[in-house]
């Protein structure tokens, strides 16, 4: 298992001062600029220990927000990082593409990394979450069409090497394209991407891109196993655990109560994220006409499931239940690891844990002793665990009528995740 | 002629494409545009207008169960789909009337070719940039809630208020189609076609603005600004109505558009 620090560069200092939405309205004059520039250096410091720690990184991008900084994260975060890092293995995750105006300046960019990283770079394309359309001023309605668009000129802008090619698409026109530099890795570095439906994990899998998913706990089989599903039908053979990658919140500690106050801390990227004005959390188009119709009739379908089938909403879950839910790992070392491996084995195989190791008002002292508890007493063991058999797992969810095929209260197509669809 | 015969609700095929159209009344022929809140709202207008005029309306692609077409987006398509619509139906001295979207689509179909219609009927229209670029003309509808909304668009909130609980299925799917194919006509740029307003001089024909006069999605000086760009348009305002007279105040803005069309018929 790989294990990837993650942090959003969050702007505390204004979560307790907001009216009510943290994203997309809020005033900037709240934000300090002396004080953005002592927590970029602070976070910096921080994926620079990871990486000695011998951790890998994740950053991800969001606009206009409190919760996170990182709204230029491939032209800033990912070139400070990748000079004044190694080893470690550079996630972005992600990138919304659909959203870009400029597919072409993203294949640049993400090739340069690509170069300057000595080819460490991860490529995570992701839809964007609702409240990035008002930001973007993108068209929410069929932004997936203009994604996958996006995709197809990126990599083909990445693997043509021999000629400068044309294209003129549904969405973006280019001419005499021919990237420079190079991308490091080859044929281009490693996609990822996020998803919270069944449909789109599925074809995730037919694709071979890895997937990750984020807030959906003891609902993520079902996405799992979908993806199996679209992996096997067009590879032949079971997509093994480095596939699959789940974003997870830590709090360890030699003592439990600092722990569980570690958590509780890191908790706040839950409890803030959801803080935004009402309407710039569902655009229209984001989520399909039949979802649409159901939020209408005021019915939401439960999001966040514990281990014994309790709904739980992540935004104002307790601790306990968190930990429950498999989205907090949090305790002894001990404790951290035998959850971990406990969630891996109920998806059959996690290769990638997404470990949110800092958030919200966990200090940089803690932070810092969150990292290296984890790197060293931890981190070992995930590395020497067995992971579960990928061919028997894929053949589990190909059986007919297994229960892992059905998430609860999901049709098919329909999201079983929180928050899934796109960080 | 039969009640029957008279009215008439099923689907019509336009260039492979099939949607949904009303069609009631006789007499002079009256092509109905509804706004961005989709058909449902706009019968009892229909019905008024069908008192003294044969009045076709259309659900437009995207909207209701009307089926929307590989790749179409902007309103300029949406007017191409109408003018094939008004060839296949051989419509002749057409009553056009829009409102709001609709009152958008309706110009644009008519700075292309007014060969088949007779006047034109733009009811708080959106469609125009009239301000400078750093002000907002037409409030964002998609950055209100429910409530802030329906305070803004209506003169009597209650009138646009729907419970969607005790909506059938259809109504409530329509809802939500209406909304994703408003943003997908509108989003960006915002409720207007940056091109338009240098090509509105071609509409020759009679035009008469309306204007709900509690909108305040739009102002009145919006619409007085955007009326000054067709030669001849005239300006009425409605009172007791905000962004959609026709659903707000249904027998007054019948009777002033058959007034209308009556005059220049005469």
């Amino acid at each position: 298992m790989r294990v990837y620090q993650f942090t959003e560069q969050p702007y505390y200092p204004t979560w307790n001062d907001h009216s009510g939405s943290l994203r997309v309205n809020l005033p900037n004059r709240k934000c300090d600029p002396r004080i953005a520039a002592d927590l970029f250096h602070r976070y910096y410091d921080e994926w620079q220990l990871s990486d000695e720690l011998g951790l890998d990184i994740m950053l991800n991008e969001h606009h206009q927000t409190a919760t996170c900084m990182s709204s230029t994260v491939v032209v800033v975060g990912l070139s400070v990082l990748s000079r004044i890092t190694r080893n470690a293995r550079l996630l972005v995750l992600g990138y919304p593409i659909g959203h870009r105006p400029d597919p072409l300046r993203v294949a640049e960019e993400l090739s340069t990394i690509d170069v300057i990283s000595h080819g460490r770079l991860d490529m995570g394309f992701i839809k964007g979450v609702p409240y990035e359309f008002s930001a973007s001023n993108q068209n929410p309605v069929a932004v997936m069409d203009r994604f996958w668009e996006a995709h197809d000129f990126i990599i083909k802008a990445m693997t043509t090497h021999d000629e400068a090619f044309n294209w003129e698409g549904e969405y973006f026109n280019y001419r005499q394209v021919n990237v420079w530099p190079r991308v490091w890795q080859e044929p281009h570095p490693p996609v990822w991407s996020t998803t919270g439906s069944l449909t789109q994990a599925r074809l995730l899998g037919e694709r071979g891109y890895v997937m990750a998913t984020l807030g959906s706990g003891y609902n993520t089989r079902p996405l799992y196993d979908a993806y199996r599903r679209g992996y096997v039908a067009k590879w032949g053979r079971a997509p093994g655990p480095d596939r699959f990658a789940y974003l997870g919140l830590v709090g360890v500690a030699k003592d439990r109560d600092e722990a569980r106050r570690r958590g509780d801390l890191v908790a706040g990227y839950l409890r803030s994220s959801g803080i935004v004005h009402l309407p710039f959390r569902n655009p229209p188009g984001f989520l399909s006409v039949e979802d649409n119709a159901r939020l209408l009739r005021g019915e939401t379908p439960p999001r966040s499931y514990t281990k014994d089938r309790r709904v739980i909403s992540m935004h104002s879950a307790s601790v306990d239940d968190l930990i429950a839910a498999g989205i907090l790992f949090c305790g002894t070392p001990d404790e951290v690891f035998e959850q971990i491996v406990d969630f891996c084995r109920y998806c059959g195989g996690i290769g990638n844990l997404l470990m949110m190791g800092h958030a919200g008002h966990l200090t940089h002292e803690q932070t810092v002793d969150n990292l290296t508890l984890f790197a060293r007493e931890v981190y070992p063991r995930l590395k020497a665990w067995q992971q579960p058999d990928a061919e028997q797992v894929a053949a589990e969810a190909a059986a007919p009528g297994a229960p892992s095929s059905r998430a609860a209260g999901a049709r098919p197509g329909e999201r079983v995740g929180a928050a899934a669809a796109a960080d | 002629m039969s009640a029957a015969a008279e009215s008439a609700t099923g689907p019509l095929v336009v260039n492979g494409t099939r949607i949904d159209l009303i069609e009631r009344g006789s007499g002079r022929p009256v092509l109905f545009l509804h706004p961005e809140n989709g058909i449902e709202p706009a019968v009892a207008a229909i019905d008024e207008l069908a008192k003294s005029a044969r009045v076709i309306a259309p659900t437009h692609p995207g909207f209701g169960c009307s089926e929307l077409p590989m790749g179409m987006r902007t309103i300029d398509d949406l007017s191409y789909f109408y003018l094939d619509l008004i060839d296949q139906l051989d419509l002749g001295d057409l009553t056009m009337v829009g409102v709001s979207l609709g009152a958008w689509l309706a110009a644009e179909m008519a700075v292309k070719t007014t060969a088949r219609m007779a006047r034109l009927v733009m009811a708080n229209a959106v469609g125009v940039k009239v301000g400078d670029r750093e002000t907002r003309d037409i409030a964002d509808i998609f950055a209100l809630t429910e409530p802030e909304y329906l305070d803004i668009a209506y003169c009597d909130p209650n009138v646009g208020r729907r419970d969607y609980k005790s909506l059938p299925d259809g109504e409530v799917l329509a809802a939500a189609r209406a909304r994703e194919a408003t943003a997908r006509f509108a989003w960006n740029p915002y409720f207007h076609n940056p091109r338009l307003k240098s090509r509105l001089h071609r509409i020759r024909i009679p035009t008469l603005f309306l204007w709900g006069t509690h909108d305040r999605m739009l102002s009145e000086r919006y619409g007085r600004a955007y009326c000054e760009m067709i030669p001849g348009a005239s300006f009425e305002p409605i009172e007791r109505a905000g962004h959609f007279p026709h659903q707000e105040q249904p027998k007054v803005f019948a009777e002033k558009v058959m007034a209308f069309a009556g005059a220049q018929a005469a």
